[in-house]
């Protein structure tokens, strides 16, 4: 049976239109889903039910700077925000966020402008070779986001745990978050006063 | 918490020319990382692109009977499978050693299973979906042999050589008169386990052929000499061979040697004419790419009344694989450290079938370390002394056994201080004496940290342009070390300017060779090369203009020059000077490149002994009724030579003190030994700290000044982290419970019974 090959899209593109369907057992499968991905709102047809978040960014969408580090939901590379939740990109099946708005490291900068927390991260040098730094880094903002941490280092670290990082930056990553959260807290009280 | 880097902004002078090395500047590539820009290997996508998965044995040893061939072609989207029996030819034979590191592969070449995870076969499809179901649909089928995974079963042999290259047994002095003359003799066992490497990243390949030319996108740590190999395997001039690897996901010894997995990737390219995209899972990372093998060791030490270390015997049987020997080389971890009058260190291999086991973040220096640190604190007890007055009455002034000289040693600053910052003082002798105010068992402990400083032959490039630019070149691997920090400021620094002012190329092949990252050496290595050829550039700069009547700097050749802020100036006097691209417009040369090699100075070489020390105390908290164990507090002070990034530095020292911390608590690959399959090959069960295992970590720069080193003053800072803290904290479980744990990792079940 022939394949038809996929069409790579440009980026970042507004709709992409992946035309490519796949027999599965006899059974043709063709899905579509929408959703907004960095603000950008998709239509996307899945020709693979099979096919899991992390690869539809990573390997449809070309948005790479997603990781995968087990593709088991071990290690927190591949984390992204799904409705500004925190989860394990390389766990969930493409087809399960239809409508959702999904966050990944590519959305995460203004411009030229770095969210505080990627900017933290390299104040702190919260990295070294940098693999699971996007997913350290969607994770803290997520774990911000929730508001459970507060200032706590302790509670910072216990949060943060599901990242892990094999060249040990975590020290750096803890700071991070703190400057971040702190950050966070400034310009809350300055919208506020405003 | 103190986000305050005051104390590395102290060191710098008042007055700096160029981008000075001493600077704690943030990561050149940082941005790239924080953002998702940075391009790892598997994030490439040329057009046309197949997926291929690796299909691994299920076995330990044995052959392959039957794959199901014909349902995973059938499956749609697969492209094409390749086993034994469609195996792709390859010029080199993967059953021979490929000089000078390179290992015996499993390319297919035959249907046997020498150990779990070996390539059996290579599964290629339109995605990696189908390419992975594919794989699954081969459900090979095998004739199993009994798999050889334990001390007992194994093969023991007398090795040729350990680690790379190394003698399998060095002696120093006469250990039978030296044990007959001591009082005290401590003698224990200790065990090491399998551990895996683990970079975050794994191992990643995406090919493309062009004709007889090949470019390899994949993480690297030896790009010139991964592309000489490469050309042999298939049969192409190595100038055909390009690798770029400008980021690796984490190395650790397991990306500078080749392997079976993405030799397979780059063949299926060159039959299929499309690039190929091998990925390997997490899983696939426990048998073809190397591991840190398992260590069974023994240390016998032999002490006067006094405490002084007369005799020290350090023996270790070390794993390899059935049909490839990289044996841990710990024993001779004891060689450098402490003053006895007589030394030996004895290894023996022992051949499992298991993958062969390879370099793996101070491969031999960790192990070694491990057992050696924990034996030193009971020779201490068994004397009646502190850890730490014993380290001090046992110092070595010159390399124990040689008697050579160190070019630098600043071990007793790094006690002094490391001790001072943790308060080793108030440690109480005896064990099991201290607890929180939660009822938790403290316990405070040390070890001493040392690693040498190789350097390796390495290559650079410097041209200076009449534009006012300057590029330097030189084919270096960031693996999160911060080469391309670190590297760049160096070669700023040789030429006078800031670190912002050059243009850095590194991280692909087609650059000067900048040799190996590994063994601690790359920033010496490297750097040396950089610095060299900005100063190479600069005398061609210097002699044009010297030679030229209309320079400021005419006839200065005998007093010299020196360059400040993109201008050379006599150094006797440094207002008289002009800029580079002043020197090369009015001799009408667009630019002038400076090259040089970096090696050592032989003389040196021969005369001084070359390490980095350092000294790292550790407290733990010892559930005393779930046996849980926590490291509390690590506190590490560490000389090794010039410090180029503070900030880089630190993160390196961190890094290694929390391998130390898996070494000791956490990491260690069970085998089914039923099956000689790893049971926990996956990040959930094959444990690596998180961030919540390190709730505190403190690194110390001692300063250090070493002439002798390298011109630049470079030791190496990656892998010492590691050695010290195993045993500091090992050591501090001791003294929390009283309970001696001579198996790596320590875990709950050898404390239970408290």
């Amino acid at each position: 049976m022939a394949i038809q090959k996929f069409k790579l899209p440009d980026i970042p593109s507004i709709a992409v239109q992946i035309s490519t369907s796949l027999f599965l057992n006899g059974v043709r499968m063709s899905l579509s889903i929408s959703l907004t991905i960095n603000g950008d709102a998709r239509t996307i047809v899945l020709e693979d039910p099979r096919v899991t978040l992390l690869d539809l960014l990573r390997e449809r969408l070309q948005l790479t700077g997603t990781k995968k580090g087990c593709d088991r939901g071990q290690c927190g590379a591949c984390t992204v925000l799904v409705d500004g939740r925190r989860i394990n990109s390389c766990l969930t099946l493409a087809m399960t966020v239809d409508g959702a708005h999904v966050t990944t490291i590519e959305g995460l900068a203004t411009g030229d402008e770095l969210h505080p927390v990627q900017a933290a991260f390299l104040e702190c040098d919260g990295l070294q070779c940098g693999y699971c730094t996007p997913g350290q880094i969607m994770s803290a903002v997520g774990l911000i986001a929730e508001g459970q941490a507060a200032g706590d280092p302790e509670r910072v670290r216990e949060l943060m745990s599901g990242n892990i990082c094999r060249c040990g930056a975590y020290k750096g990553i803890t700071e991070a978050v703190l400057v971040a959260i702190e950050k966070d807290a400034t310009t809350s009280k300055e919208r506020d006063a405003a | 918490m103190s986000l305050d880097h005051s104390s590395d902004t102290s060191a710098r002078p008042t007055t700096r020319y160029g981008s000075n090395s001493g600077q704690a500047l943030t990561r050149r590539d940082g941005l790239l990382k924080v953002t998702g820009q940075a391009t790892y290997a598997a994030d490439n996508h040329p057009a046309q692109l197949a997926y291929a998965v690796m299909v691994g044995a299920t076995i330990a040893r044995g052959h392959v009977t039957a794959m199901d061939v014909e349902a995973a072609s059938r499956h749609p989207g697969v492209i094409e499978i390749f086993t034994p029996d469609s195996a792709p030819h390859f010029a080199h034979d993967p059953d021979e050693k490929m000089p000078p590191f390179g290992f015996r592969l499993e390319l297919l070449q035959n249907h046997s299973v020498r150990y779990a995870g070996q390539p059996i076969a290579l599964v290629v499809a339109e995605t990696l979906e189908a390419a992975t179901e594919g794989a699954r649909l081969l459900k090979p089928a095998y004739e199993t042999e009994e798999a050889r995974t334990t001390l007992d079963n194994g093969v023991e042999f007398d090795p040729k050589a350990v680690g790379v290259g190394g003698p399998p047994s060095t002696s120093h002095g006469d250990l039978d008169a030296a044990f007959a003359a001591s009082e005290t003799i401590v003698e224990a066992e200790y065990s090491t386990p399998a551990q895996y490497h683990n970079a975050m990243e794994p191992h990643a390949v995406v090919a493309e052929w062009t004709d007889d030319h090949l470019t390899l996108d994949m993480p690297n740590q030896a790009l010139a000499m991964s592309c000489a190999s490469y050309a042999r395997y298939f049969d192409i001039p190595v100038e055909n061979v390009v690798i770029r690897s400008p980021f690796l996901g984490g190395g650790f010894g397991s990306k500078a040697i080749l392997n079976g997995p993405q030799i397979l990737a780059i063949a299926a390219a060159r039959k299929l004419k499309r690039p190929v995209k091998l990925a390997l899972t997490r899983a696939q990372m426990y048998g073809p790419v190397g591991h840190r093998g398992q260590t069974w060791q023994t240390l016998r030490m032999g002490l006067s009344g006094n405490g002084r270390l007369k005799a020290i015997h350090h023996r270790s049987i070390s794993a390899t694989s059935s049909f490839d020997d990289f044996l841990e080389p710990a024993a001779n971890a004891s060689l450098p450290l402490y003053a006895a009058d007589a030394l030996l260190a004895e290894h023996k291999g022992l051949r499992l079938d298991i993958g062969t086991p390879g370099p793996m973040r101070a491969p031999g220096e960790a192990s070694g370390s491990a057992a050696l640190e924990v034996a030193i604190d009971e020779a201490a007890e068994a004397c009646g002394l502190d850890p730490l007055e014993f380290r001090l009455l046992n110092y070595a002034e010159s390399e124990p056994g040689s008697g050579r000289p160190f070019s630098s040693k600043a071990l007793r600053e790094c006690y002094e201080r490391g001790a001072e910052v943790f308060g080793w003082k108030q440690r109480p002798r005896a064990p099991r004496t201290m607890q929180d105010e939660n009822g938790l068992l403290v316990g405070w402990g040390m070890g001493t940290a040392v690693f040498p400083c190789p350097m390796f032959p390495a290559q650079a490039r410097t041209t200076v342009r009449a534009d006012g630019s300057v590029l330097v070149e030189t084919g270096g691997v960031d693996m999160g070390q911060g080469a391309w920090t670190a590297l760049a400021q160096i070669a700023a620094e040789a030429l006078g300017l800031e670190a912002h002012e050059i243009e850095f190329r590194s991280g692909v092949s087609t650059l000067p060779d900048a040799g190996v990252a590994g063994g601690s050496g790359h920033t010496a290595s490297a750097g040396l090369a950089l610095s060299k050829a900005g100063l190479n550039a600069l005398a061609k700069l210097a002699e044009i203009a010297a030679n030229d009547p209309a320079s400021p700097l005419f006839g200065a050749g005998n007093i010299g020059v020196v360059p400040r802020g993109g201008r050379l100036v006599r150094r006797d006097d440094e207002s008289r000077g002009e800029r580079f691209a002043d020197i090369l417009i009015r001799a009408k040369q667009s630019e002038v490149t400076g090259e040089a090699k970096s090696m050592r100075e032989p003389e040196n070489a021969e005369k001084f002994a070359m390490y980095s020390h350092g000294a790292v105390f550790a407290e733990v908290k010892v559930d005393p009724d779930l046996g849980q164990i926590r490291t509390t507090r690590l506190v590490g002070a560490f000389a090794a030579g010039r410090v180029i990034n503070p900030r880089l530095v630190r993160s390196q020292y961190y890094g290694g003190m929390i391998w130390g911390t898996s070494f000791a608590l956490h990491e260690a690959a069970f085998i089914d030994h039923r099956t000689g399959r790893v049971m926990n090959a996956d990040l959930a069960e094959y444990h690596v700290p998180v961030n919540a295992d390190v709730p505190s970590l403190e690194a110390i720069l001692v300063a250090e000044d070493d002439p002798y080193v390298n011109s630049i003053g470079v030791k190496g800072v990656g892998e010492i982290g590691i050695t010290g803290t195993v045993g500091a904290i090992a050591n501090a479980v001791w003294h929390a419970t009283g309970m001696r744990v001579r198996n790596f990792p320590i875990h709950i079940e050898d404390i239970l019974v408290l």
